[in-house]
């Protein structure tokens, strides 16, 4: 009885694994094909061997103006990487002062934070493609990075004030009796405290930026400043057939968030948890 | 005193960002959807200087067929079926793990790793996965799927029960998958579902793991079977952490763009098409910048509805603790 019971769990278990797994086995298995091959197998027939040709064409196609995936992944890491830097030390130092600080009202202000994270960015979508436009940074990295920061501020800050909440208040205190303020207690306190926090907030931040779309497609029109998602997205339109150029770009795309899911597994889950509020 | 002060100050930055580039940007998204500004000119001042309509763009969007059912059913549909079945499977995923698994870090590896992708590559893989000629069919087909399908189809007492997936376009039995409008939608919620269970997953094993193992100890002892220790002890522990996870998957569903612009760009016709999609098209193409601008207040207020109470409660329960 509890045998079979035990078969069946790792029965369901293996059955989930292939569904999770077969879209990963398609994407890297047919990224290898040549053109030939996807004009003769089907996406589920492994490769001849591995070829990086589509990959090659993905990155930089051979015809001019068609598009490639290269430029986008320059462009998304010169996109993300400030981005990720500023919310989150922006979002440690809020999270520090509405923990650490705490004055009257500081969970209204907390809330009042908050709700930026649980909009539609359609709703504020139009008025900031007219802002970026009049101050000149429509169409540009600086304005796409300056959005991720700004709709970044409610995620890093809840969860640098659910992570200092942990931190034990007698330190500060402690610290203040030696006559530190506000700022010398966040240098020598708090920030030494804060690594494992900002790997979290850092993947969290890295992740949903990497792979954001809807302000990627709408607050740039020339392809030479899109993000590396619209790239793709484009790809699609100029290599409608081939699903070996198309499979490539999906995984170049792919790459860098998912080396951080690897290696950082740990602190990606954490981040997840931390991002529905209870932590 | 002085560090009341200067932490006001430090705050103000983030408060000021917040002020604008969320509430006022709201109130001026709502102040544009009053206005005609359905037109390529630029805007001059900072308001767009367009007349004040009163609330015709409302009633025009709701006077469109293709909002009013067309996109609404399809974010009910949508939104309804892909929490059921995130859950249903998460649920299930995050109790067999929780059995004390050989391999328990790698089985839970891979159902996240989808977490770690964008909905535009989920959604590249996905298109070529449902795509009739090339996909799903042709894995399935040697293995007489396609005979076993249409005997299905064809068995007379179930008739309603596919007339009722046509209808709702989640017929994912249909050979033609996002080509045709009976099974498209349920084409996207596979997708969407691939990507999003394993946080389901993720967020309930966390809760179990939560859960004083002397509450179930102690069920034990009052004799009750395992099954029991589920139904009785563990789910109803489950309770708020459900919540999070339905109305977390409920504002994703509620404002999903990425993933259907790229698996279906909104077809075949407006089969798969959303708000998100629709406003889209609206704004950056046909310039109703106006019309754009209502559609987004309406999923503000559909997302807020869903939101709000869940934000205020879990405010009060933290200020409680």
């Amino acid at each position: 009885m509890l045998r079979w019971s035990r078969v069946l769990i790792y029965a369901l278990l293996l059955l989930f694994t292939v569904f999770y797994l077969l879209p990963v086995y398609v994407v890297v298995a047919d990224s290898f094909k040549t053109l030939r091959e996807v004009n003769t197998t089907s996406i589920w027939q492994p490769p001849h061997g591995i070829d990086f040709g589509a990959w090659a064409s993905a990155l930089t196609p051979p015809l001019v103006g068609s598009g490639g995936i290269g430029p986008g992944l320059v462009n998304s890491v010169i996109m993300t990487v400030p981005a990720v830097v500023v919310s989150s030390v922006w979002g440690s130092l809020n999270g520090y002062l509405l923990s650490k600080w705490r004055f009257r009202g500081a969970d209204l202000v907390f809330a009042f934070l908050l709700f930026g994270m649980f909009i539609p960015y359609q709703a504020i979508l139009i008025p900031l493609v007219q802002f970026l436009e009049k101050l000149h940074l429509y169409g540009t990295l600086a304005g796409l990075s300056l959005t991720h920061i700004l709709y970044g501020i409610p995620i890093t800050t809840l969860i640098f004030r659910n992570y200092y909440s942990s931190i034990p208040t007698e330190l500060v205190e402690a610290a203040t009796v030696d006559g530190a303020g506000i700022i010398g207690v966040y240098a020598r306190v708090i920030l030494p405290l804060s690594i494992p926090g900002f790997v979290v907030v850092g993947i969290w931040q890295f992740t949903s930026i990497w792979n954001e779309f809807l302000f990627g497609v709408t607050l740039t029109s020339d392809p030479s400043v899109q993000p590396v998602t619209v790239a793709l997205q484009n790809l699609a339109g100029s290599f409608a057939a081939l699903y070996n150029v198309q499979m490539a770009g999906a995984i170049m795309t792919a790459i860098p968030t998912l080396l951080a899911f690897i290696f950082l597994g740990r602190y990606f889950i954490r981040g997840l948890l931390a991002g529905s509020l209870k932590g | 005193m002085r560090s009341r002060v200067l932490t006001i100050v430090l705050l103000a930055p983030a408060v000021l960002a917040s002020l604008v580039f969320v509430y006022l940007f709201i109130a001026w998204t709502f102040y544009a959807s009053l206005t005609s500004w359905n037109s390529v000119r630029p805007l001059n001042g900072i308001l767009p200087d367009f007349p004040l309509v009163g609330f015709a763009n409302y009633q025009t969007l709701f006077a469109t067929a293709r909002f009013w059912p067309n996109d609404v059913f399809n974010t009910a549909v949508f939104t309804v079926t892909f929490i059921v079945v995130s859950v249903a499977i998460g649920l299930l995923l995050s109790i067999l793990l929780d059995q004390r698994i050989r391999g328990e870090g790698f089985f839970r590896n891979v159902f996240l790793l989808p977490m770690a992708l964008s909905f535009v590559v989920t959604g590249t893989i996905w298109a070529w996965i449902f795509n009739p000629n090339t996909g799903i069919n042709q894995l399935l087909d040697p293995l007489g799927i396609n005979a076993l399908r249409e005997w299905l189809l064809s068995l007379s007492p179930l008739t309603p029960l596919w007339d009722l997936l046509d209808f709702l376009r989640i017929d994912i039995l249909r050979p033609g998958l996002t080509t045709d409008s009976r099974s498209a939608l349920g084409a996207v919620v596979v997708a969407a579902t691939w990507q999003m269970s394993g946080f389901v997953m993720a967020m309930l094993l966390a809760g179990l793991r939560g859960i004083p193992e002397e509450l179930r100890e102690a069920a034990r002892v009052d004799g009750a079977s395992e099954r029991q220790i589920y139904v009785h002890v563990v789910l109803p522990q489950l309770r708020p952490v459900l919540v999070s996870v339905v109305v977390i998957l409920g504002y994703i569903s509620l404002k999903i763009f990425d993933l259907v612009f790229v698996m279906t760009r909104g077809g075949p016709g407006t089969a798969t098409d959303f708000p998100s999609i629709f406003l889209f098209v609206s704004a950056f193409q046909s310039q109703l910048w106006g019309l754009a601008a209502t559609i987004a207040i309406v999923m503000l207020v559909v997302s807020a509805i869903v939101v709000i109470p869940y934000m205020w409660s879990q405010l009060r329960s933290e200020g409680r603790a």
